[in-house]
């Protein structure tokens, strides 16, 4: 397999303008003859799918949910990032972009990051203008507030609620399109696989989840928006339904599959309560602007109440050890941090799994009023999980899984390596390297969505003589074939265990081996029992009822049964990769202050899994990245 | 603590459908009410009996998949809270819940406790929206909006689209739903220029699907997890009468 980024050559700032400029055309006459099936509406297949029908296309959009505007996008809480330099703070598209090549630890490709800087502001354009209601400031301008990663203030967001503002202007966009006739929704939609054929994405294969009927969506390009797979951990921040069918299935059908072991662990998330826990709440990062971490400086008086630890005897580690970004320091060192002096015993709450988040000088400081003007809502979702009123005890938090910057590989037009393919947002592997700053992914789905998808499509179909395709065609009946025989095999188990139990037995055995700290042995552990899982998975799981009804346990399994495959590609792609960057950490490969080692003369490349069959392992593709720019350097925060 | 549970079971769209009992034991009071229906699902399958069909996703109160009518009412008896974000230690050992759909004339039931609330998104279609192309607009700081109306304007948008206001309403009126769309873009300035015509197309609309007519009952402010005034239904009613008004006038005039 060959894997061209098609990079445009140039300076840096020039690129983008310069491919929008070589990219063909479709004239607006012949836009209508496309249909384009688009899978997802959250950001990234929202905004698509809005802007396509807008230029004229024929659009038919896909989501699990009942409603597109449910997505889990909805849930994102603290802001968006653009370079606006609206605080006059030394903020620019360069900086951006430094920032997020930096951020992701050197696994990113400069010319993706630079086009996602420069589109960052035109996205703040477009949400104002839809009537997204981002926070403003007395003087009637827009706010801003900073996040993890950066020195600037360039994060705007609505309250806590930035990812349902954002996503509900972009539901409103694709609605509007509804009642035009250029976006046909499939809401209660699931697509279980993809109709390629001589060598091109023409389609997918989906069931209606209410009738079980299982049918194809012919088109002449496909975009998979489908967002991340954090919940192969089972306990995750994300919505119980997020899965990777739609990206395995492409993967199964020739998409090469990046980074899968980058995953994100989010420092600030409530700690699990107990084995009855279905999913993990995350405090949105906005909070470091304000809080403080710490834990007991003695492990004697982590049994104490916080208020009775004088501030001698307390250690705000990460002020302690990265003075220069405090509090405020990227996700996967912060997490790692906390891990740490939990490790050592100085943990807090049950288990010893816990760090404070204290609000108690910024609200001497600040007032009562005017934290809860700034987190108002996330102090009593806390409040409403604990019990415990975060006003007066300082918050316990703990990382979980979060974000996944593994994804597909595409190229530059966000084509991935099967002709016809398109794959935004988080599904996609592009723009976030080894580690994503917060506040980005918003910003990575809109620009995906809204500024990239639309015209690299174009280019492609402009480009590409298409033959016609049938239903009746015999890759079409084999792929629809290969739905029905597995959603049969996953009812005539009949086994004894729930799908929910091999779940949670899948996501612990992840998170002990490929979480937050990854070692060669414990992951050669992980490649011995996971097959065993899935093995006894397909024989032992109990899936009741039919596949011609609305049968949740039905949807579960075949999303378990993914993961159980994911989860062994996620662990050789960690075996593989002998050294530590951003979100992946190899404890044999950390410098002697305990930071993460990068060797960039062995692994300053992609790894991209091509699928071989069941029976054979994966084969590594390289895509090599090249840093001419943001020259590489070991990533200090201190 | 130990719980019995009395739950709408209905097998498809236009199957009959009964409450059944069951026993739910060992809750923890820091489960959330989902939590403990997975456990009783769990414990149903062991013993070879179908899961409940129940809508969730984000269990963060965020998406607006998750409803129920617990106890007759819509969420349960937390203020301000969706049914994911409720937590049993807002009940007592040895209480009996009674869980239901949302019950309305344009929510068919699909299955169990899921409903169809497709009509919200056609209400959206209709005219819940501002006419901004991808690529047109102009830079964002161009359009000072005043902190209050900025903030009232959220307040609207908050809505996560969830159906409680109807279940609530003893009319079944969505109401609140509608209202809170138009209240939110209309408080803004690009929301203007479509104002009027948004009113009277998104009313028309929540009539032909077959929602009641709003009496000002206020049940649907109690019952809505992001609270959300009933003033945006005086705002809504004022931009329809206004965009009424300005029709008749038109025909009237333009007519000849
Ligand atoms: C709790 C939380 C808070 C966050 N906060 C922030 C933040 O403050 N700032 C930030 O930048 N990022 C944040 N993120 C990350 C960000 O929200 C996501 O990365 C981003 O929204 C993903 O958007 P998406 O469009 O790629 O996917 P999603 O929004 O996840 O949408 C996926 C879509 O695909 C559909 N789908 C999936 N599989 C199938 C299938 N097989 N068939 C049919 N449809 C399918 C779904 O129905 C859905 O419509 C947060 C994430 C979480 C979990
Ligand atoms: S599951 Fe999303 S609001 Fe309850």
């Amino acid at each position: 397999m060959e894997l061209k980024s098609k990079v445009p050559s140039g300076p840096i700032e020039r690129k983008w303008d310069k491919h929008r400029f070589e990219m063909k055309l479709v004239s607006p006459a012949n836009k209508r003859k496309f249909t384009v099936v688009v899978v997802g509406s959250g950001l990234a297949g929202g905004a698509a799918a809005a802007t396509m029908s807008e230029l004229g296309y024929n659009v038919k959009c896909f989501c699990f949910q009942d409603s597109p505007r449910r997505a889990h996008s909805i849930a994102a809480q603290g802001g968006i990032n653009a370079a606006k330099n609206y605080q006059n703070d030394g903020d620019s598209v360069y900086r951006l972009f430094y920032d997020t090549v930096k951020g992701g630890d050197f696994r990113s490709r400069e010319g993706n990051v630079y086009r996602l800087s420069q589109v960052s502001v035109n996205i703040i354009d477009q949400c104002v203008a839809q009537g997204v209601p981002f926070a403003r400031e007395y003087g009637g301008l827009l706010a801003n507030r900073s996040f993890g990663g950066a020195q600037v203030s360039r994060t705007f967001y609505a309250r806590g609620q930035t990812g349902q503002q954002l996503l509900l202007g972009c539901y409103q966009a694709l609605e509007k399109e509804v009642s035009k006739g250029g976006v046909t929704m499939y809401p209660r939609t699931e697509m279980l696989d993809l109709i390629v054929i001589s060598g091109r994405a023409r389609g997918i294969v989906v069931r209606d989840m209410v009738s079980g009927e299982i049918s194809s969506h012919l088109a002449d390009a496909v975009v998979l928006a489908s967002g991340g797979y954090s919940n192969v951990f089972y306990l995750s921040t994300n919505a119980k339904g997020s899965n990777a069918t739609a990206i395995w299935r492409a993967y199964k059908r020739g998409a090469a599959f990046a980074n899968p072991c980058y995953t994100q662990i989010h420092p600030t998330c409530i700690p699990v309560s107990g084995d009855h826990q279905s999913k993990l709440t995350l405090m949105s990062e906005s909070l470091r602007n304000d809080g403080r971490v710490w834990v007991p400086k003695r492990k004697e008086d982590c049994g104490k109440r916080p208020q009775d630890i004088p501030d001698a005897d307390r250690d705000y580690y990460l002020e302690r050890k990265y003075p220069s970004f405090g509090n405020l320091s990227p996700r996967d060192i912060a997490s790692r941090a906390a891990k740490e002096v939990c490790d050592e015993g100085r943990g807090v709450g049950p288990g010893g799994r816990g760090v404070y988040l204290d609000f108690a000088d910024a609200i001497r400081r600040l007032g009562k009023e005017k934290i809860a003007e700034r987190y108002g809502n996330l102090f009593e979702m806390y409040q409403r999980i604990t019990d415990e009123n975060p006003y007066e005890v300082p918050m316990r938090i703990y990382p979980a899984p979060h974000y996944t910057m593994g994804g597909l590989w595409v190229d530059y037009n966000l084509m991935s390596t099967i002709p016809g393919l398109h794959v935004a947002g988080e599904a996609n592997f592009s723009d976030h390297g080894a580690n994503r700053l917060g506040a980005s992914a918003l910003m990575q789905g809109l620009s995906d969505g809204y500024f990239i998808v639309p015209l690299t499509i174009g280019d492609y179909l402009g480009s590409n003589k298409l033959e016609p395709v049938s239903v009746d065609s015999p890759e079409v009946k084999a792929t629809e074939a290969a739905v029905r025989q597995r959603t049969e095999k996953l009812l005539s188990v009949q086994g004894s265990r729930t799908v929910a139990s091999f779940h949670r037995e899948l996501g612990r055995l992840m998170w002990e081996y490929c979480g937050m700290a990854r070692s060669a042995e414990g992951l050669k552990q992980a490649l011995a029992v996971i097959p065993k899982l899935r093995d006894e998975f397909w024989h032992d799981v109990r899936v009741l009822g039919t596949g011609a009804e609305l049968n949740q346990s039905l949807e579960h399994a075949g999303r378990v049964a993914d993961f159980l495959e994911l989860a062994e590609l996620m662990c050789i792609d960690a075996l593989h990769r002998e050294e530590s960057c951003g979100g992946h950490f190899r404890v044999e490969h950390q410098t002697p202050d305990g930071e993460a080692l990068r060797h960039d003369e062995q692994f300053a490349y992609v790894a991209a899994w091509e699928y071989a069959g069941d029976a054979q392992p994966p084969v590594l593709n390289k895509e090599p990245l090249v840093f001419e720019n943001v020259p590489l350097s070991q990533r200090s925060y201190k | 603590m130990n719980l019995t549970l009395h739950v709408w079971r209905q097998p498809g769209p236009d199957a009959r459908g009964g409450m059944e009992r069951y026993e739910a034991r060992d809750i923890s009071p820091d489960m959330s009410f989902l939590e403990m229906l997975d456990v009783v699902n769990e414990s149903l399958v062991e013993s070879g009996k179908p899961p409940i069909a129940f809508d969730h996703d984000c269990r963060e109160g965020i998406c607006g998949s998750c409803g129920m009518m617990i106890n007759g009412v819509a969420h349960g008896p937390m203020r301000g809270t969706a049914t994911c974000q409720l937590h049993m230690r807002s009940f007592g050992d040895g209480d009996t819940i009674y869980i239901e759909p949302w019950r309305s004339r344009a929510f068919p039931v699909i299955k169990d406790l899921v409903v169809n609330r497709s009509a919200f998104d056609r209400i959206i279609a209709s005219g819940g929206f501002i006419t901004a192309p991808t690529g047109s607009p102009q830079d964002a700081n161009n359009i000072p909006v005043a902190k209050r109306d900025a903030d009232e304007a959220m307040d609207a948008a908050a809505c996560i689209g969830c159906g409680a206001c109807v279940a609530a309403c003893p009319n079944g009126s969505a109401s609140l739903f509608t209202a809170a769309k138009i209240s939110h873009l209309g408080l803004l300035p690009q929301g203007q220029p479509e104002r009027e015509r948004r009113a009277t197309r998104m009313v028309a609309q929540m009539d032909a699907e077959g929602f009641g007519h709003c009496t000002l009952y206020g049940e649907c402010q109690e019952a809505c997890p992001k609270q959300i005034s009933i003033d945006t239904i005086a705002r809504m009613n004022r931009d329809f009468l206004v965009a009424t008004r300005h029709e008749h006038e038109e025909k009237v005039l333009g007519g000849g």
